[in-house]
């Protein structure tokens, strides 16, 4: 039977303490005070939907063969590439197979959970489990009540027809062009309409009739569901709904906005990854998400789901935190703030493609090579290995370095590089088993840079080329424990 | 077995720049500062020259492409003149290729000339720059004191050594360096600095401060080579002769491999093994009576007196605060003021190291000269960084030493 066999989260380290943002903004609009309390999640410079995607499809694919994915789908209204398959880089990144299909959702809040269900009624007779990522990073007006609401996270299910761990029930759709609001293809942020509207034609109108729809259809008694994984940023509307529809009041799940922030079309996937992260077998869920319509999706968790291996999952990820109290530094992370750069920054970081393609694997997925003879591990990989003990030609394996714990070899913390988010971190880190890099640090501070200290690889921005708007992605390292 | 280069070549005449912020001067006019002095010093003509190499180590400002520039700028008599880059190695690079040419009798004077224009970048310290296609997508694009400084970080691990007494050491080098400087008329940086000011200064790349990176100059240098014998029909008398000439190159060992630990130069280690063979120098720290050293960063040079053999591994702290490598030490190191003061046109560094050595073996060296009678002057030029660098050792001495 079709369901959810694993999940993973990710979610950025920095949270951006909202009463700091409310101290330098409360000036120009003082009714933010209304959502100035707690953090939400902020992407660094380095990361965008496709590096969080790729982070929370690791968590999810813990213990799991990689060779057997049959498929990955990636949802985000704001993933990079227009043009440029962003799945494709999360597929290389997480060192997939090739012969695998790979798609984009976007075009609104239902894309991730609207992704998961397509996922579910696709996975009877698919070759191989599929992987539904979802991950948002989306920009909001400064001073404007969605930049201190919103959050970034990814969030990943795999699929499959067996061995479910929460086993879907039934799915239904309704579509309906109601605009609350918009983003118009090129622009930067969202225009929203007023949210009592929303409210009371949208969420208690079009989602709550889709609910109650779905579970007439699906013959479910409302009061059975044990979770109801409904965002909507506006506080108690999700509660309303689940009074309109007869859900229990207790099975409203958090919506995380405390500590993470509404993570737009990722968030019903969030909180559903949430749920089953809280919940135990023999619970029914019910996620639903709002947008031009709604997409519910009911699920029933199994025993399978105590026996899962342990992962970051939702609570891990905000658990691994620091908290961001600089404004301008957030502004300036998200490129909203032209701080001067100085001429370091002019450095040209055009990307060669025909270079890109021929060592995608190292680049994009930290494959090194390994000599069959001696063992001997390095990255990259080349024709002579660097263990002169081999003496052939061209004769090295494949080997994977992303999910191997680093240690730090040599570090420094660079004030004279130019860097986003100075100082520059970085160094050289050997790897358990063997294989050595230099490498930029990140998610720490200089202060925690140590040798000897166990590092873990990290899929991030390394350098945007502005001129041309193509972004280069790489691996740096983060701490393994905090 | 090859018999190696000691006393097959020598060297009757060099000059050298005045390294600074030469705000006054292009490329050209560097060169041909340096070239004139050791034309005259020499005693010959152009005509005589029979081939050249030219030593640049930055491509997108400076001289450009080619050994054209030098071959316009010094107007050669449309001799071969052969451009090489190798780093900050550049200048023993372009020695190298004139003194080979020497000892092969297929020429008979031959020039090496470096020069460097790197004060038309807008900002202090080194250009950015590409290091490759690969390099670009996979490596850090750090700063050279990023670079350098985390040698401090894997010496403190493998030597158990506090920040403060490894802070320390390096300010002694600086402090020292900056006496040296003061002392030498063509030097870029020329004011002596406190152990205080060293300490408290600005960090540039933790643990490196402000005073523990060389300067980045403008400038050049070069050398005249020829045999012993045209020496001598020349009129020369005290005759400097190169002992050993050696470059060892990492292949990814450090990078790549397994072993290295971050804390030394692999390559100096065997640069300077293979240059004491060759010149036939058993005991360094005894035989050696000058030092030039390639002190990009104080942490630079700290290592390289254990790489060089001088100090025993782990000892360098110990003889740095010792004075053993101070103007008045039992083995002065940098006594022009080295990269640090004297300056850094990194194409003409190499160069500069063995012109100071030149003078203070023929006793010219002004106010700063060595009244010991040095006889060996030692020259380390290293290209690159830490983990994946070009090391070049040349030992030149007075014909009999």
């Amino acid at each position: 039977m079709a369901g959810i066999v694993s999940f993973g989260a990710y979610v950025p380290r920095r949270r951006l303490d909202r009463a700091a943002a409310f101290a330098a903004l409360g000036w120009f609009n003082p009714a933010l005070s209304a959502v100035a309390k707690g953090e939400r999640s902020a992407a660094g410079w380095d990361e965008d939907s496709v590096t969080m995607a790729v982070e929370a499809g690791r968590d999810c694919l813990t213990g799991v063969d990689r060779e057997t994915i049959g498929r990955l789908l990636f949802a985000s209204t704001s993933a990079p590439f227009a043009d440029r398959l962003n799945s494709g880089i999360v597929k290389e990144a997480l060192n997939l197979p090739d012969d695998i299909a790979t798609l984009d959702f976007s075009g609104g809040q239902r894309a991730g959970l609207g992704a998961l269900i397509q996922s579910l009624q696709l996975a009877a007779g698919t070759s191989g489990p599929t992987l539904c990522v979802a991950a948002e990073s989306r920009s909001a007006r400064p001073g404007s009540e969605a930049e201190l609401t919103n959050g970034d996270a990814g969030v990943a299910m795999l699929v499959d027809d067996r061995h479910a761990i929460a086993e879907m029930v039934a799915a239904h759709s309704v579509t309906v062009d109601f605009v609350d609001h918009f983003r118009a293809a090129s622009a930067p942020y969202d225009y929203d309409w007023e949210k009592r509207w929303i409210r009371d034609e949208g969420y208690l109108k079009i989602a709550e009739g889709g609910i109650s729809a779905a579970l007439e259809k699906a013959g479910v008694d409302p009061q059975s569901i044990d979770a109801f994984v409904f965002p909507a940023p506006a506080k108690g509307v999700a509660e309303a709904v689940a009074k309109k529809a007869g859900i229990r009041p207790d099975a409203v799940r958090d919506s995380l906005a405390a500590g993470l922030g509404y993570t737009g079309t990722a968030h019903a996937v969030m909180m559903l990854a949430h749920a089953l992260e809280e919940i135990g077998p023999g619970k029914t869920i019910l996620a639903a998400a709002f947008g031009s319509g709604v997409d519910i999706l009911i699920l029933k968790t199994t025993d399978l789901i105590a026996s899962l291996p342990p992962r970051s999952g939702v609570t891990g990820s905000l658990a691994r935190r620091t908290v961001e109290s600089n404004y301008i530094r957030f502004l300036f992370a998200n490129g909203q703030i032209d701080l001067d750069r100085g001429m370091r920054a002019e450095f040209e970081t055009k990307q060669p493609l025909t270079a890109l393609y021929r060592n995608r694997k190292a680049v994009l997925a930290l494959v090194g090579g390994r000599s069959s003879k001696t063992g001997s591990v390095q990255f990259p990989k080349s024709d002579i290995g660097v263990d002169l003990q081999d003496d052939s030609v061209g004769t090295l394996e494949d080997y994977p370095l992303a999910e191997r714990t680093a240690f730090v070899l040599t570090h420094t913390a660079d004030n004279l590089t130019y860097t986003p988010d100075p100082p520059a971190l970085y160094g050289m880190v050997e790897f358990e088993g063997g294989g050595r890099m230099n490498v930029e640090f990140c998610d720490m501070e200089q202060d925690d840079l140590a040798v000897g200290r166990p590092m873990r690889m990290m899929f991030r921005i390394k350098s945007i080329d502005e001129q041309r708007q193509f972004r280069r992605y790489f691996w740096k390292a983060a701490p393994a424990v905090y | 077995m090859a018999s190696g280069i000691k006393n097959k070549v020598a060297i009757p005449g060099m000059g050298c720049a005045r390294f600074g912020e030469r705000w006054d001067a292009e490329a050209d006019g560097l060169m041909v500062e340096a070239y004139q002095e050791a034309l005259e010093d020499a005693g010959i003509e152009a005509a005589q020259i029979d081939a050249a190499w030219l030593s640049v180590a930055f491509d997108a400002i400076n001289v450009g492409p080619s050994g054209i520039p030098a071959s316009i700028a010094l107007r050669l008599p449309n001799i071969p003149v052969t451009k090489v880059e190798n780093y900050c190695a550049s200048g023993t690079e372009a020695l190298r290729g004139a003194v080979y040419t020497v000892a092969s009798g297929a020429a008979d004077i031959c020039l090496a000339i470096g020069v460097e224009k790197l004060k038309d970048t807008g900002y202090g310290g080194l250009p950015v720059r590409t290091r490759g296609t690969l390099f670009d997508m996979i490596g850090v694009v750090g700063s050279a004191p990023g670079n350098f400084a985390q040698l401090a970080s894997a010496y403190r691990a493998r030597h158990d050594v506090s920040r403060e007494d490894l802070k320390q050491a390096m300010a002694h080098i600086s402090v020292k360096s900056h006496a040296n400087g003061a002392k030498n008329p063509k030097a870029h940086l020329r004011k002596p600095i406190s152990m205080d000011a060293v300490l408290k200064a600005p960090i540039i790349a933790e643990p490196l401060g402000l005073f523990d990176c060389c300067g980045v100059s403008d400038g050049a240098a070069c050398a005249i080579v020829t045999t012993p014998e045209i020496a001598r029909a020349l009129g020369k008398s005290d005759i400097v002769t190169v002992k050993a000439l050696q470059i060892a190159a990492s292949n990814g060992w450090e990078l790549q491999g397994a072993g290295w630990d971050g804390s030394y130069f692999h390559t100096t280690r065997i640069a300077a093994s293979r240059a004491y063979e060759e010149s036939g120098i058993t005991a360094p720290r005894d035989e050696i009576s000058l030092l030039e050293v390639h002190d990009c960063f104080s942490v630079t040079e700290l290592v390289t007196m254990e790489d060089l053999h001088i100090s025993p591994e782990g000892g360098a702290i110990a003889d740095v605060l010792d004075g053993m490598f101070d103007a008045d030490g039992r083995i002065p190191c940098q006594i022009d003021g080295g990269l640090k003061c004297f300056g850094h046109p990194v194409g003409a560094s190499g160069l500069r190291m063995i012109y100071e050595n030149y003078l203070q073996l023929l006793g010219r060296a002004g106010d700063r000269q060595r009244q010991d009678n040095p006889k060996l002057g030692l020259s380390h030029n290293l290209g690159g960084m830490p983990n994946q660098n070009v090391s070049a050792v040349a030992i030149v001495g007075l014909e009999d030493a």
